[in-house]
C-alpha cells in the first residue's frame, strides 16, 4: 500500500459524497466549456480572417450600400492586387426561422479572394453560365434536405419579391472551422431585376473586398481607400478583415463580457463544490490526521494526502465535464446552427477547463491542508488528561 | 536501577480556556528505566495524559525538560520531531485509532511507509507484528469486521512494527470488556517481558495497573 493507495481510499470513502462532487465539478466545467465555446463561436470569423484581405464598406454604416463605379478606384491604388464585391440579401426561405447567410458575389473571382470555399470546377463553371444559380454550403444542403438541380424561392426583404434560384452545386470548407452554410449566388441577378423594377437602386454594392499585396501595408493601403472617396456621397471604411469581423463582434460586446464573467462565476462555483467538499473531509478527519501525526508523519504528508484526494476529485470531475463538452457542443451546434454556423471546441478551452479543474482541486485543498498542518495533535485526538 | 530511558525533568504544562488558565503539570519530574512497565494513574485531570503526550513528543511542556533515549524533545523542530516519534515511539490509543479505509494489515503497515523498506521487507515485518498479537489470519479485515480487542491488538501491531524505543499507551484497555483488557494486558506484559520493551501506560483500572512493575500516581499534576 502506497499513499496513492490512502488517496484513492480516501476519496472512495463517501461514494456518493464523491459522486456528488465530481459531477457537480463535471457540470461545472461542461458550462464552462459551453460558455468558452459560444465565445468562440462568436470570435470564429475574426479567427478566420485572411490577413491580406481588406473589407470596404460605407462610412456611414455597413447597411448603406456603396456604387459599383468605386470598383476602377479602388484597383489603381497601389498594393491592391485585386477587387471585388458582395451584397447582403437577406432572404426568407418559407418561414423567417430558417435563417441562413445569403450572399450576392460579383463573379467567380470572389471565390479566388475565398480559397477557404472549395468549390468543384464543373459547379463553377454551371455558376457562371447561369444568371440564377446558386452555390449551398454543404450543412445549408444537409439542414433543408436540398440538393443539386433544385429551385429554391426566397422571399426578398432588402429587395421585393420572390426570388427562384438554381442550385448548380455546393462548396466545403477547407476546415472543420470554415462556416460552410451560405448561400452564395450572382449580384448580376438581383441587378437585372434591380434595372427593371428599381432603378434608383442598380449598380449598388454592399461592400468590396480587397486582396492586397503586402499585409504589413494593410493601414496605409485602407488609408489610400478611404482618402480616394473622401467628401464624396459615398465615403467609405475600410479596415482589414479581422477588425471588420470584431466590429460585429463589438455589437455583442455586452453578451461577450457577460459570458466572460459567467465564466469565471463558474469557476467559482468548481471551486466552491470541490472546496466543500474537502473542508468537510478534513473535518470529519481531523483525528485521523492527528494519528498519523503522532505515527511520524509531517506536514508535507498531509498535504500529499488531502490535496492529492483534492486533486482525484478535480481531476475526474474534469474528466467528466471535458468528455460531456463534445456531444453537449455537437447538439447545441445543430440547434442553434443558423446562428452559429460555426461552433468550434477550441483546444484552448479544453485547456482552461482543464487547469480550471485542477487549479480549483489545488485552491480547495489550500484551507484543510493548512487546517490539519497546523492542528496540534493533542487537539486532534481531542483528549487532555 | 538502570540509567533512565525516559527522563522527565522539572516539567509544567498549563492550559488555556479562552482567559482562564488551566494548570495541569506542576515542575514534574519522572524517570523510566529501560524495559521498565510503568503504569500512570490519577483521577481524570490530574494530567497523566498530557505527562504521556510529553513523553511521546506530541505536545511540549510550557517549562522544563523531555529526555527520551538521550534526545533533549524541545531541541527539536516539529520536522525533526515527527521523524523522532516514527523512529522512537510507538503509541496505543484508548479508542485504537485505526484508519477504517485500511485492513488491518494496511494500518500495521502505516508507520513503515515513512521508512526505506521495499514492499517485501515492510509485508515481513507487518506479518510478524500481526502474528505477535496473534492476528495474523485477520490481517485482511477492515476495523469494522473486527472486535474492539482485536482492533486494539492491530493499534499493538502498528505500534510495535517499527521496533520503537518506548510504547506509550493511553488507556489501552478503557473501551474494552474484562475479557479482551486482559489479553491486551497479557500482550504488554509479554512486550516487556520478553522483547523488553519499555513501556509507560496511562490507566484508571487499578488491575491494568497491577500487570506494570512500577505504578506512579499524579494527583493535580504532581506525582503523589
Amino acid at each position: 500500500m502506497r499513499v496513492f493507495g490512502l488517496i484513492f481510499k480516501n476519496t472512495l470513502r463517501h461514494k456518493l459524497r464523491t459522486a456528488l462532487t465530481i459531477l457537480g465539478i463535471g457540470v461545472a466545467i461542461l458550462l464552462l466549456g459551453l460558455v468558452r465555446t459560444f465565445i468562440a463561436a462568436w470570435y470564429s470569423g475574426v479567427s478566420q480572417s485572411a490577413p491580406d484581405r481588406l473589407v470596404t464598406t460605407s462610412k456611414i454604416n455597413i447597411t448603406f450600400t456603396l456604387p459599383i463605379s468605386q470598383k476602377e478606384k479602388i484597383e489603381r491604388i497601389p498594393g491592391v492586387k485585386q477587387v471585388a464585391h458582395g451584397t447582403w440579401f437577406g432572404g426568407i426561405y418559407k418561414d423567417p426561422k430558417n435563417f441562413f447567410a445569403q450572399f450576392a458575389f460579383e463573379d467567380a473571382g470572389m471565390f479566388h479572394l475565398y480559397p477557404e470555399f472549395i468549390v468543384d470546377s464543373a459547379t463553377m463553371h454551371a455558376w457562371e453560365t447561369q444568371r440564377n444559380a446558386v452555390i449551398v454550403g454543404v450543412e445549408t444542403m444537409t439542414r433543408f434536405g436540398w440538393k443539386v438541380g433544385d429551385i429554391v424561392r426566397l422571399q426578398g426583404t432588402i429587395y421585393p419579391g420572390d426570388w427562384d434560384f438554381l442550385i448548380v452545386g455546393t462548396y466545403t470548407g477547407r476546415t472543420e472551422t470554415t462556416d460552410d452554410s451560405q448561400f452564395i449566388f450572382r449580384w448580376d441577378y438581383i441587378e437585372q431585376r434591380m434595372e427593371k423594377e428599381w432603378p434608383a437602386r442598380a449598380g449598388e454594392v454592399g461592400w468590396w473586398v480587397v486582396k492586397i499585396d503586402d499585409p504589413a501595408r494593410s493601414a496605409a493601403i485602407s488609408k489610400a481607400i478611404d482618402a480616394e472617396f473622401d467628401n464624396s456621397a459615398d465615403e467609405t471604411k475600410t479596415q482589414t478583415e479581422a477588425a471588420f469581423q470584431q466590429s460585429f463582434v463589438a455589437m455583442s460586446g455586452t453578451i461577450i463580457i457577460s459570458l466572460q464573467v459567467i465564466s469565471i462565476l463558474v469557476v467559482g462555483i468548481i471551486l466552491l463544490v470541490a472546496a466543500n467538499t474537502m473542508a468537510m473531509t478534513a473535518r470529519e478527519r481531523l483525528s485521523e490526521y492527528a494519528v498519523m501525526k503522532t505515527l511520524g508523519f509531517s506536514g508535507g504528508h498531509l498535504f500529499g494526502l488531502i490535496g492529492g484526494e483534492s486533486m482525484l476529485i478535480a481531476f475526474l470531475g474534469g474528466v467528466v465535464g471535458i468528455a460531456a463538452i463534445f456531444p453537449v457542443a455537437h447538439g447545441i451546434s445543430i440547434a442553434l446552427r443558423a446562428f452559429f454556423p460555426v461552433f468550434p471546441i477550441e483546444a484552448k478551452t479544453l485547456i482552461i477547463a482543464a487547469f480550471s479543474a485542477l487549479g480549483c482541486g489545488i485552491v480547495a485543498a489550500v484551507f484543510p491542508v493548512t487546517r490539519a498542518v497546523r492542528m496540534r495533535i493533542v487537539d486532534g485526538l481531542r483528549r487532555v488528561g | 536501577m538502570a540509567s533512565a530511558l525516559v527522563d522527565v525533568r522539572g516539567v509544567s504544562k498549563t492550559y488555556h480556556r479562552d482567559k482562564v488558565e488551566i494548570p495541569v503539570l506542576r515542575n514534574l519530574s519522572l524517570e523510566v528505566p529501560e524495559a521498565e512497565f510503568v503504569a500512570l494513574m490519577g483521577p481524570s485531570g490530574s494530567g497523566k495524559t498530557t505527562l504521556l503526550n510529553l513523553i511521546a513528543g506530541i505536545d511540549r511542556p510550557d517549562s522544563g525538560q523531555v529526555l527520551v533515549a538521550g534526545t533533549e524533545l524541545g531541541t527539536l523542530g516539529e520536522s525533526d520531531l515527527a521523524k523522532w516519534r516514527s523512529r522512537h515511539i510507538g503509541f496505543i490509543f484508548q479508542f485504537y485509532n485505526l484508519l477504517p479505509v485500511l485492513t488491518a494489515f494496511g494500518n500495521v503497515e502505516l508507520p513503515l511507509l515513512l521508512t526505506k523498506l521495499s514492499g517485501s521487507e515492510r509485508r515481513k515485518h507487518v506479518e510478524t507484528a500481526l502474528d505477535l498479537v496473534g492476528l495474523k489470519d485477520r490481517m485482511h479485515h477492515y476495523p469494522r469486521q473486527l472486535s474492539g480487542g482485536q482492533e486494539q491488538r492491530v493499534a499493538i501491531a502498528r505500534a510495535i512494527v517499527t521496533d520503537p524505543t518506548v510504547i506509550v499507551a493511553d488507556e489501552p484497555t478503557g473501551d474494552l470488556d474484562r475479557q479482551s483488557a486482559a489479553e491486551i494486558l497479557d500482550l504488554l506484559a509479554q512486550l516487556n517481558q520478553t522483547y523488553k520493551k519499555t513501556i509507560v501506560m496511562v490507566t484508571h483500572d487499578p488491575r491494568a495497573a497491577e500487570r506494570a512493575h512500577v505504578q506512579r500516581h499524579l494527583e493535580k499534576g504532581e506525582l503523589a
